[in-house]
């Protein structure tokens, strides 16, 4: 077992590093400089963005800014900002507790939907329910969140004034009220971004929850007698999950990732606006960041998705 | 009347024989209105006059939280370090300069004692020095007295280019010296008749020596107060998140009396400015938004019966459409739009004359701007000393045709007008911004009809604006025969815009496209009438120089002026902004305050 860890991990590392090396180039190729606001201010002289350029060494080939790049993040240095001229560690730091909380409770009120929902609507395939569920997720994850994201702040923003629509992460109020409110302005964002993943994941679940209950050990378990919810919830379930495992272990990235346009619409300070901001103004140094610590989560939940197979089906064995 | 009499009043004005109020009137018994005698006034150099405050609070504080919403938040805090408005709109909140500018573009003192002039002594006859009187008592957010040593240090810190500042190129060419704790003098190398650069505005705001000296040079990175600062300014820092919040409460020691009116301030950044325009006008969430780029109508359906409105500020900035002088499709010297080739198309004045008819700028107004435009002749406009009333412009394809026609383009089989060969093509680029496209559609509709046949290009901001010599899609390289977009003005004086044009700042390959002036023009007249106004005291003659810069260049037809725009604001209904159309939004911050009813 620790041995399979090991030899992960030891293959994640050519891929991390082939990983890097393709969005340093894209960057680097990208047009654009990060001092280009500088070039519409008539008081700043052209020659000023330029020693600005040589400064922060974007002149320099490639190769070079690649090799600086990446021997300054083995050391755990994540960079510096063109332009906040702060540390990237810092920066992505100060934005990590709200992508964690908005987009985390928004991945557990997918899960708290889809579950619950995708098992019960299986157990009962075209009935009613099952229609309506399906009908309704297929409209959940047509609908792209920018737009149901206009469309909950048109209806409770700006027609019924119940919800704030600006996202605050410092609310004046001490002890209830502040959990109060940052309950009430994180519950658009949530659940835009949590009904949209609920949608597929239903699917997802009760697609997984057919294939299982028509197996024989399941009609085996029930004609033991034991009581429908213990055959569903014991015997069906369990096994069902194993795709799902797999389906929200790669969704953990993005939870960490933040999602960029919820964010923008409901101007949440998360890693996605950060994201978008720093790609806007060419700021390297953060995009390179966010986007490599992006990859090396990715590699990592995929092994423990893998790690967690071992542990849910005991069939599967990990060499 | 005649001149000499008028000057010998602007004297008396100014030696104090005579007030200002018997001046005007003795100009409205000419017929003359009293705006205008003012602005002659402005003119003849008694200008750098405060105008009177509209600031009615009569106790410091008690304003509650003043919540401003900046859909582009600041990502840094030192006004050294600012690299577009929005962070010296950050930083301003907190750090100050000497003086700043009304919304009338006169100056208004900040951290200065007195508005330096000839009579005080605070500038030199022939121009070369200017000497500020510091406000006495001034203390910064940590209790430490703010002095002439911190003005100093301002100016060695910017000017050392390890320092890395983008505010060099204000300070790498004046000298600042300390004459006792509170008077200052800059000299400037040559006479300059705009002296109000340096430490004057946002981005001349000044940075506490105790804080910075240790930080000067290439440890500037490292300097803790980079993000959080201690300044002069009436609210003190209390929190920054780079790009989406910043905060600060009320400063009890602030030096200006009962100022300011709020107990804290935010200013939030992200998202867009249409989202922005609701949070002020529809919902109320936020009392201010900074640069509402929407259109009209929008703003128009979002206004009827909301809790905010639109505030307009007229400043100088001009939208326009440059012509290309060199010809794009040519490379000389592994360089296009060289300066040693001539364009093909657009070297001929009558196709020149006949685009500007064709530039339908009401249209513009109307489908586009609507408030925050006006339609204008000139490429100078503001302040107002400065704009020509010489020039005219009107919209119209028929005597477009006829001045093609009469120089000869006539139209081919294709509808398209051509002349020994060459067909009337043009390639007409801009960045790509909402209106930008559409009056780029209006224009090439008008061409459309006149026998031109115009093909759009519209280049991502980002890139159109960078400096990237490796690109050929900037705006420096002007690979193409016509290009859209606008130089801000930042200052009052139109010094700094007319310079961009002198024949000596055309963008070339050997200057690695540096060189500010894009249209390739060259004209000796032009250059003549800069540098004499760059060295002239005398501000009537000063004037008249621009104007007459202004006039040659319309004459030329090197830019086809497409509109005057104004500065866009959103405002809560009890909110009282002061917003200047020559500065930052946040320049006069210390004068906001609101009414206590809605």
């Amino acid at each position: 077992m620790s041995q399979y860890v090991l030899r992960r991990l030891l293959i994640a590392v050519p891929s991390l590093l082939g990983i890097s090396l393709v969005l340093f180039i894209v960057l680097a190729l990208a047009p654009g400089d990060p001092f280009s606001e500088l070039a519409t201010n008539p008081n700043v002289p052209p020659e000023v963005a330029a020693a600005l350029r040589a400064k922060f060494g974007l002149d320099d080939p490639i190769y070079l800014r690649y090799l600086r790049w990446i021997t300054a993040m083995l050391q755990g240095d994540w960079g510096f900002s063109f332009v906040s001229r702060m540390n990237v560690d810092k920066l992505i730091l100060q934005r990590l507790p709200t992508t964690l909380y908005v987009i985390g409770s928004a991945q557990l009120l997918a899960l708290a939907i889809a579950i619950p929902v995708g098992v019960y609507a299986a157990t009962k395939p075209y009935s009613i329910f099952d229609q309506i569920a399906n009908t309704l997720a297929f409209i959940g994850f047509s609908l792209p969140t920018f737009f149901t994201g206009l469309l909950f702040i048109l209806l409770f923003s700006i027609t019924l004034d119940w919800l704030p629509f600006v996202y605050t992460t410092d609310i004046k109020a001490t002890g209830f009220r502040w959990v109060v409110e940052q309950v009430r302005q994180a519950i658009m964002p949530v659940m835009v971004l949590g009904l949209f993943q609920a949608a597929s994941m239903t699917r997802f679940v009760r697609s997984a929850m057919l294939d299982v209950i028509r197996l024989d050990y399941v009609t085996t378990a029930r004609a033991k007698g034991l009581g429908q919810a213990r055959v569903i919830v014991k015997h069906a379930m369990r096994n069902a999950l194993i795709p799902v495992v797999t389906l929200v272990a790669l969704q953990m990235p993005a939870v960490f990732g933040g999602a960029i346009v919820t964010e923008q619409i409901f101007r949440i300070p998360g890693i996605g606006s950060l994201l978008i901001s720093s790609i806007l103004s060419n700021d390297t140094p953060v995009v390179m960041a966010v986007t490599f610590v992006f990859a090396c989560l990715v590699v990592l939940f995929n092994l423990i998705a893998d790690v967690l197979y071992g542990w849910l089906d005991p069939r599967i064995s990990l060499r | 009347m005649l001149d000499h009499e008028l000057r010998t009043m602007i004297d008396e004005v100014k030696d104090g024989r005579m007030d200002r109020r018997g001046f005007v009137q003795r100009m409205l018994a000419f017929g003359l209105t009293a705006p205008m005698a003012t602005q002659l006034l402005a003119i003849g150099g008694a200008a750098m006059a405060e105008s009177p405050s509209v600031y009615k609070p009569t106790k410091r504080g008690g304003g509650g939280a003043l919540k401003l919403l900046w859909w582009q938040g600041p990502t840094l805090l030192n006004p050294h370090f600012a690299t577009g408005t929005k962070d010296q709109d950050g930083s301003r909140l907190f750090y100050e300069p000497l003086a700043c500018w009304d919304p009338d573009g006169n100056m208004k003192l900040v951290l200065a004692a007195e508005i330096p002039s000839l009579q005080n002594g605070g500038l030199a006859a022939d121009g070369t020095s200017v000497t500020w009187k510091l406000k006495p008592g001034v203390k910064w957010h940590d209790g430490k007295p703010f002095t002439a040593d911190d003005v100093v240090f301002n100016w060695e810190y910017a000017r050392d280019p390890a320092t890395a500042t983008v505010t060099i190129g204000t300070h790498r060419d004046i000298t600042v010296e300390k004459i006792d704790d509170l008077t200052v003098r800059i000299t400037f190398k040559k006479p300059t008749p705009f002296w109000a650069d340096a430490f004057v505005g946002a981005p001349g705001s000044i940075i506490p020596k105790h804080l910075f000296a240790e930080y000067k040079g290439a440890k500037s990175r490292e300097a803790p107060n980079n993000l959080a600062p201690v300044g002069t300014g009436p609210y003190k820092f209390v929190e920054f998140k780079p790009g989406d919040v910043i905060r600060g409460e009320l400063f009890a020691d602030y030096h200006m009396p009962n100022r300011p009116h709020f107990d804290t301030i935010e200013m939030k950044g992200g998202g867009d400015a249409v989202s922005a325009a609701r949070a002020v006008i529809q919902t109320g969430e936020y009392d201010f938004g900074w640069n509402i780029q929407v259109e009209d109508d929008v703003l128009l359906r979002l206004e009827k019966g909301g809790k905010g409105k639109t505030v307009y500020a007229v400043g100088g900035d001009t939208e326009f459409i440059a012509l290309n002088f060199t010809d794009p499709n040519t490379e000389v010297d592994g360089e296009r739009s060289s300066i040693k080739t001539k364009h093909p198309l657009l070297s001929d004045p009558a196709v020149r004359k006949a685009l500007a008819m064709l530039v339908d700028r009401e249209a513009v107004k109307k489908v586009i701007y609507g408030r925050a435009g006006r339609t204008t002749p000139n490429f100078l406009n503001g302040p107002e000393k400065f704009v020509s009333k010489n020039t005219t412009w009107e919209f119209s394809i028929e005597k477009a045709s006829k001045l093609l026609e009469d120089a000869g383009w006539k139209a081919g089989a294709d509808g398209i007008r051509e002349k020994d060969g060459k067909k009337l093509k043009l390639l007409y680029q801009t960045a790509i911004n909402g209106p930008r496209q559409k009056t780029q559609a209006i224009v090439k509709q008008a061409c459309q009809k006149a026998g031109i046949d115009v093909e759009l290009k519209s280049v991502v901001a980002s890139v159109f604006f960078s400096s990237d010599v490796a690109n050929p899609d900037t705006y420096a390289k002007f690979y193409a025969d016509l290009e859209m977009f606008q130089i801000p003005m930042s200052q009052p004086d139109p010094s700094q815009l007319m310079r961009r044009f002198h024949s000596r700042y055309v963008a070339t390959k050997e200057n690695k496209w540096q060189g500010v002036n894009f249209p390739r023009w060259v004209n000796k007249d032009y250059d003549a009438a800069v540098d004499a106004a760059e060295g002239e005291t005398d501000m009537v003659k000063r004037a008249e120089l621009y104007i007459k810069a202004n006039d040659i260049m319309m004459q030329d037809t090197v830019f086809i002026p497409v509109m005057h725009r104004l500065k866009v604001e959103a405002a809560a209904n009890s909110l009282r902004p002061v917003v200047s159309g020559w500065a930052n939004e946040t320049d006069n911050l210390f004068d906001w305050y609101r009414e206590a009813t809605g």
